[in-house]
């Protein structure tokens, strides 16, 4: 703890102080003043706070405005894993502040830029700490960890904390009392009575909360008498300090910057990252959720991973250099690790067999960001979920997103028998909402999803993930029913199309005006990034949708199975790892 | 504490007309006084029938006045122009009333937004104005037409979209602003659907950031009492106003680095571009277009 702090009589400007403060750990409330559910309200250097728990117990210090129009996220609502704000109900995560949900943009997934700024948070001695910018953790204060620190009553305070610190030693505790400087704005008040650490929370630079802590907690009986005491005895010193406060002349208050954002493009689509490998996570936990599965809880080296909406998937860079897509399998909110569930293939070419036989716990593995192609809407009036096999990975986190936030859904798994169902314990918290429906034959399978397709209303969404012949059943059956193919929504794991290559066709950007060829045998997507354009891409076979462009003149040849029959037909977007062009020339939008 | 009020010298706001009571409020020779721009101002009826105003530090200089839909307005510097017009107003078979005067702590810009905005209505005006889960904002249509921002084809489900609709519908909107202070919206009446409703909210700015909110009513409803009226317009405003004063900074900021817009905010965004065209800078934070340093809060000592 440093001691070095030196308080200069003839004041030293307010923006120096607050520099140097800026990096210093500060009380923000007690540890009960942010119960569960709720949102406490704070400030600190002029800054307001939010700050909540999560019911992980998760502690969340948060800039205290929603990024999109400024309200005090502190008049949200705090459901237990995101804070939601009380204008237009953005969505926010526990821990990464990262915007999960628009509501008024139900279709698409928040930009990742959308983050709300967030602080350091810490408890100790029963108090919450934060710091603007600095580093470590709350000051061990060597009084308070030798004895049995007892929190008293916090007190706001009219008055500039340095005001306070000069009267403390007035503070009624019986006989004489010493105070020491700690640190800054922290002091250690003796007695004959009693010993109690002082720490004040510049609120402003005219306000303050002085939080106090006992070093011996008192004998259980007497607690009561003992904080009553000292609540008068606090009230009386503030009654002091305030009336020499109020004679002064009142100071500015502090003017805290606003940290700048990036500016988004207004589709809201998250620009993906250009580096496919970013994240090193370590393989925390494997164990097999059910037969020929295995699941994988994967957390961050360092610092807290990008925030996840349901239906998201990232890619894995195996230890034998293959690349694998794999859907996350978070529970709603969660948020501190990703989890994947991957299935043994009998013809696996080296991914699932590698995850399963290879790859251990402690393993490090890279992988990418989430990317979000497959995104829930949460203002269906009804949802249907389909999973066939390990197609549950993604509709498990839908499910439980949707049980979480009230919204009516079913979730139909199809799967050979009760033994390879995944995750059957949470399965088992979805209720009656999850209908398992076992060994089918092809044909049972096809009446089954007939009955469950059968009739379409207003306001229904059904979302499909399985096995290739089971999704293009559903998606007939759904066109028959006169599903309309908003409603449909749904992810391949591969695209079996037999890709045609053969074709030369010109590509002209329209953004930077470059025009090049793409001779056969070569992609889109490859030319584009010898262009030297920043592509993302995902699984580089048409089935995830990451390397979609706008088209703005010109025929595609469609080769992929992610875009809807309506997107394809329209002709203005292209899946560029895959498809081609049936003119000579493709005006892209890029 | 003390509340020290600047007086405003922008210009562009100076030259603007300003709404400042309902007419229908005022005694005949009844001198009252309210905050304009930060300016003391008093104003009143006189005996033949006309109004008049001026500032308290200026008693014998008259400031131009003008009595529209209903209203007193007054303007602090040279008028340019008249009050704009609403033609939906001018038709004879309409009720024309004042449905509330609010104060708010806020600016008036970032209540014109709120009035903009329907994205909110299924979160803070459930059960009226929107409810959930129908919160998806359609894409719709903004253009700047004589110097005034316009969104067509504002499209939203609501449940009691007024108070004398009964059941849900989806309504159509489109909005207006033809001052930086003030706002409405056109949508077809429940009782003659080829006919427009009007609604409007005109801000008397008293200072930067403490607003007088003034809802415009002119509607074809010939059943509903004025205090059916009047009661549903409060009940709503009444849900923006506690949202209104929890938005920081309180000052609109024009820097499009601030605040994070998206599609649903396209009128918005024009509302914020359209001012700094004006060079609007009274209510609020001027985009520094220069500017790579941090944006600072323009908040000034409450």
């Amino acid at each position: 703890m440093s001691q070095n702090h030196t308080r200069d009589e003839s004041k030293t400007t307010a923006t120096n102080e607050v520099e140097d403060l800026s990096l210093r750990w500060f009380p923000i409330g007690r540890s009960d003043d942010a119960a569960h559910r709720h949102v406490h309200h704070a400030k600190l250097l002029g800054r307001e706070l939010a700050v909540w728990r999560a019911d992980d117990d998760y502690l969340n210090v948060w800039e205290n405005r929603c990024l999109h129009r400024g309200v005090r996220l502190s008049i949200g609502h705090n459901d237990g894993t995101e804070l939601k704000c009380i204008y237009h109900g953005w969505r926010y995560a526990s821990r990464t502040a990262g915007c999960t949900y628009i509501p008024a943009h139900p279709a698409d997934a928040p930009a990742r830029t959308i983050c709300n700024r967030t602080f350091p948070a810490g408890e100790r001695y029963g108090l919450m700490w934060t710091t603007e910018q600095g580093e470590g953790s709350p000051p061990e204060i060597p009084a308070l960890e030798a004895g049995s620190p007892f929190a008293l009553r916090s007190l706001p305070f009219d008055a500039p904390a340095a005001l306070i610190e000069e009267h403390l030693d007035q503070y009624q505790s019986g006989g004489e009392v010493t105070v020491t400087e700690l640190g800054p704005h922290n002091l250690l008040l003796t007695s004959d009575q009693a010993s109690i650490v002082f720490f004040i929370q510049p609120v402003d630079s005219g306000e303050s909360v002085v939080h106090s802590v006992l070093t011996t907690a008192p004998n259980p009986q007497n607690e009561l008498v003992v904080l009553h005491h000292h609540a008068r005895a606090l009230t009386a010193l503030r009654d002091r300090i305030e009336t020499v406060a109020s004679r002064l002349p009142e100071p500015t208050p502090l003017e805290p910057a606003l940290e700048q954002i990036e500016p988004t493009d207004l589709d809201g689509q998250t620009p993906p990252s250009r580096d496919e490998a970013e994240l090193r996570v370590t393989v925390a936990r494997k164990w097999e959720t059910g037969e020929g599965i295995k699941a994988f809880e994967l957390v961050p080296l360092t610092g807290q991973l990008p925030t996840v909406q349901p239906g998201a998937h990232i890619d894995v860079h195996l230890p034998n250099g293959l690349v694998r897509q794999y859907s996350l399998t978070n529970r709603a909110g969660e948020q501190e690790h990703y989890v994947i569930g991957v299935k043994l293939e009998p013809d696996s070419r080296g991914g699932s067999a590698c995850l399963h036989e290879s790859v251990r716990e402690g393993d490090v593995l890279a992988i990418s960001a989430p990317r979000h192609n497959f995104s829930l809407r949460r203002d269906a009036l009804d949802t249907i979920l389909i999973a066939g096999g390990i197609g549950i990975t993604p509709l498990l986190s839908m499910a439980e997103t949707l049980s979480q936030g009230g919204h009516p859904f079913t979730l139909h798994y199809f799967a050979q028998s009760s033994s390879h169902l995944a995750f059957p314990d949470r399965l088992e918290e979805l209720g009656d909402a999850c209908r398992t429906h076992l060994g089918l034959s092809p044909e049972q399978t096809g009446d089954q999803l007939k009955d469950i397709l059968d009739s379409y209303t207003t306001s229904q969404h059904v979302y499909i993930c399985g096995p290739g012949p089971m999704l293009d059943a559903a998606r007939d059956l759904a066109e028959g029913h006169r599903w309309p193919e908003s409603a449909v929504h749904f992810e391949y794991f591969k695209n079996t199309t037999e890709v045609d290559k053969s074709a030369e066709f010109t590509i002209s950007l329209a953004r930077s005006g470059v025009t090049t060829t793409v001779g056969a045998g070569q992609s889109i997507l490859k030319v584009l990034r010898d262009q030297g354009i920043a592509m993302p891409s995902s699984c580089e076979q048409g089935a995830c949708g990451t390397c979609v462009v706008g088209v703005i003149k010109g025929e595609p040849l469609h080769q992929d199975v992610y875009l809807k029959p309506g997107e394809r037909a329209s002709g203005e977007r292209i899946v560029t790892c895959v498809s081609r062009s049936l003119s000579d020339e493709l005006i892209l939008d890029i | 504490m003390t509340t020290t009020v600047e007086e405003c010298t922008d210009p562009v706001a100076l030259s603007l007309w300003h709404p400042v009571v309902a007419v229908a409020e005022l005694n005949p020779q009844e001198i009252q006084t309210t905050l304009l721009l930060g300016y003391q101002i008093s104003y009143g009826l006189r005996n033949d029938g006309s109004l008049g105003a001026a500032r308290q530090d200026q008693p014998r200089v008259e400031l131009p006045v003008r009595s529209r839909y209903g209203y007193l307005w007054v303007c602090l510097g040279e008028p340019r122009g008249d009050v704009f017009d609403i033609p939906e107003a001018e038709e004879a078979d309409r009720r024309t009333l004042n449905a509330a005067s609010i104060m708010v702590n806020t600016s008036a810009p970032r209540a014109v937004e709120n009035f903009l905005d329907m994205g909110h209505f299924p979160f803070v005006h459930g059960g009226f104005l929107g409810v959930e889960p129908h919160t998806e904002v359609v894409d719709y249509e903004v253009t700047i037409e004589n110097s005034e921002v316009w969104a067509r084809q504002c499209l939203f489900y609501q449940p009691q979209a007024a108070a004398s609709a009964s059941g849900g519908q989806i309504s159509e909107y489109t909005y207006r602003v033809p001052h930086p202070y003030c706002v409405m919206l056109t949508k077809s009446s429940p009782t003659d659907p080829s006919r427009q409703d009007v609604i409007g909210l005109f801000i008397q700015v008293m200072t930067q950031e403490r607003i007088r909110a003034h809802n415009f009513l002119s509607v074809l409803d010939e059943d509903s009492s004025d205090t059916v009226l009047k009661r549903f317009q409060q009940i709503i405003f009444s849900q923006d106003k506690p949202i209104l004063e929890n938005q920081y900074p309180k000052l609109l900021p024009l820097d499009p680095r601030v605040e994070v817009p998206i599609r649903a905010d396209k009128s918005a965004i024009a509302y914020r571009r359209w001012l700094s065209e004006l060079g609007l800078t009274y209510s609020v934070i001027p985009g520094d277009q220069n500017s790579t340093g941090q944006a600072t809060t323009g908040q000034r000592s409450l």
